[in-house]
């Protein structure tokens, strides 16, 4: 796999990660518990979706054949989004989506503290912006975790199942991957294995306040091969819709 | 769900230099939340360089039905008011 092949599987994963999470953000606009929260999760997924705009954009001048975010975003079959598993779960319940956040947060949060420093003029510029951003949604996150695994015995037993739900999805987060590795290799971004301890610490430290346990599980992955599980279609077909029914349309 | 979770009044400064203002309140479940909350709910156009949150209940009002004494007659007394000086031209803009 040659340099612009590697940047280009990365930031198609990157990018996907952050708009399918961003998407399962906006599902909560109008729904949320409270008129607070009714703010503060569209806010998280606005950024997100605000930071994979540049990584498709750029994802299409590196490949070369005019493609833009949009073709990226709403023209492309369920097989070819490389998102991981755990970005496109259901939103659940408010915990359940919180703990989700957390888990990818405290993921991106040193990512992208990392990529600063890459050997990627354009992937540095985009971590100097992101790296403020998933600081705060890693705190907003962390903060209900804790609230709600230390709160009521029913905040306590659905934050448990949260858990429970996420774990098999946690280690596709750090795995192997054909794309991932070369772009590290070549110091463009962080390789996802060695941010497993920080991430494991950061968990630890805040079930420690929420009184949460780990769970133990058999992994899941397939999500960076674009083999999703059952719920991917529904969600595409809402991200998709516009464009599906009048393609092309603008306005 | 007000009755679960407390009420705070939210206090924004714009830039430095200037006060901080109350611009409005929310309900959270403790300081920190609060503080979060009156993040994303107040300064999501930039509005602000500094919070503050307090409890709501932590204020103390003046009772509207001592509106009357409390500040009518102020309003009589206009001399109050240093509207009666001539300010010379060249001294511009006071």
């Amino acid at each position: 796999m040659d340099r612009s092949e590697a940047l280009f599987e990365t930031l198609i994963r990157l990018a996907d990660d952050h708009l399918i999470l961003g998407h399962r953000m906006s599902e909560w606009c109008g729904h949320a518990p409270m008129l607070e929260e009714d703010l503060a999760m569209p806010n998280i997924g606005l950024d997100l979706i605000g930071q994979s705009r540049p990584l498709y954009t750029y994802a299409g001048e590196v490949e070369g054949k005019g493609r833009d975010e949009d073709d990226f975003a709403y023209r492309r079959i369920e097989r070819d989004y490389r998102n991981l598993l755990l970005v496109e779960r259901p939103n659940g319940d408010f915990g359940h989506t919180m703990l989700r956040q957390l888990y990818y947060s405290a993921f991106m949060e040193p990512f992208w503290r990392e990529a600063k420093n890459s050997t990627d003029e354009t992937i540095a510029g985009i971590a100097a912006k992101a790296v403020k951003e998933v600081a705060y949604h890693v705190r907003h996150s962390g903060e209900w975790v804790i609230r709600l695994g230390d709160g009521t015995e029913e905040s306590t037993r659905r934050m448990a199942d949260a858990v429970e739900a996420l774990a098999p999805y946690v280690d596709e987060v750090f795995a192997d991957d054909e794309a991932l590795d070369a772009a590290a290799d070549l110091g463009i971004i962080p390789s996802p294995k060695n941010l497993r301890a920080e991430w494991d610490a950061r968990i630890d430290a805040i079930f420690a306040e929420a009184q949460l346990e780990r769970a133990q599980t058999v992994s899941i992955s397939g999500g960076r091969q674009g083999r999703h599980g059952e719920q991917m279609g529904f969600l595409l077909a809402d991200l998709q819709y516009v464009q599906r029914t009048y393609p092309g349309l603008t306005w | 769900m007000s009755s679960e979770i407390p009420l705070w009044e939210v206090f924004i400064r714009p830039r430095n230099g200037l006060a901080h203002r109350h611009c409005g309140s929310l309900h959270a479940a403790d300081e920190t939340m609060a503080i979060q909350a009156a993040r994303d709910v107040y300064t999501r156009r930039g509005e602000g360089t500094s919070v503050w949150v307090v409890p709501s209940a932590a204020i103390t009002a003046s009772d509207p039905e001592n509106k009357d004494e409390n500040f009518e007659p102020a309003e009589s007394k206009i001399y109050r008011h240093p509207t009666f000086y001539e300010v010379p031209d060249e001294v511009g803009h006071m």
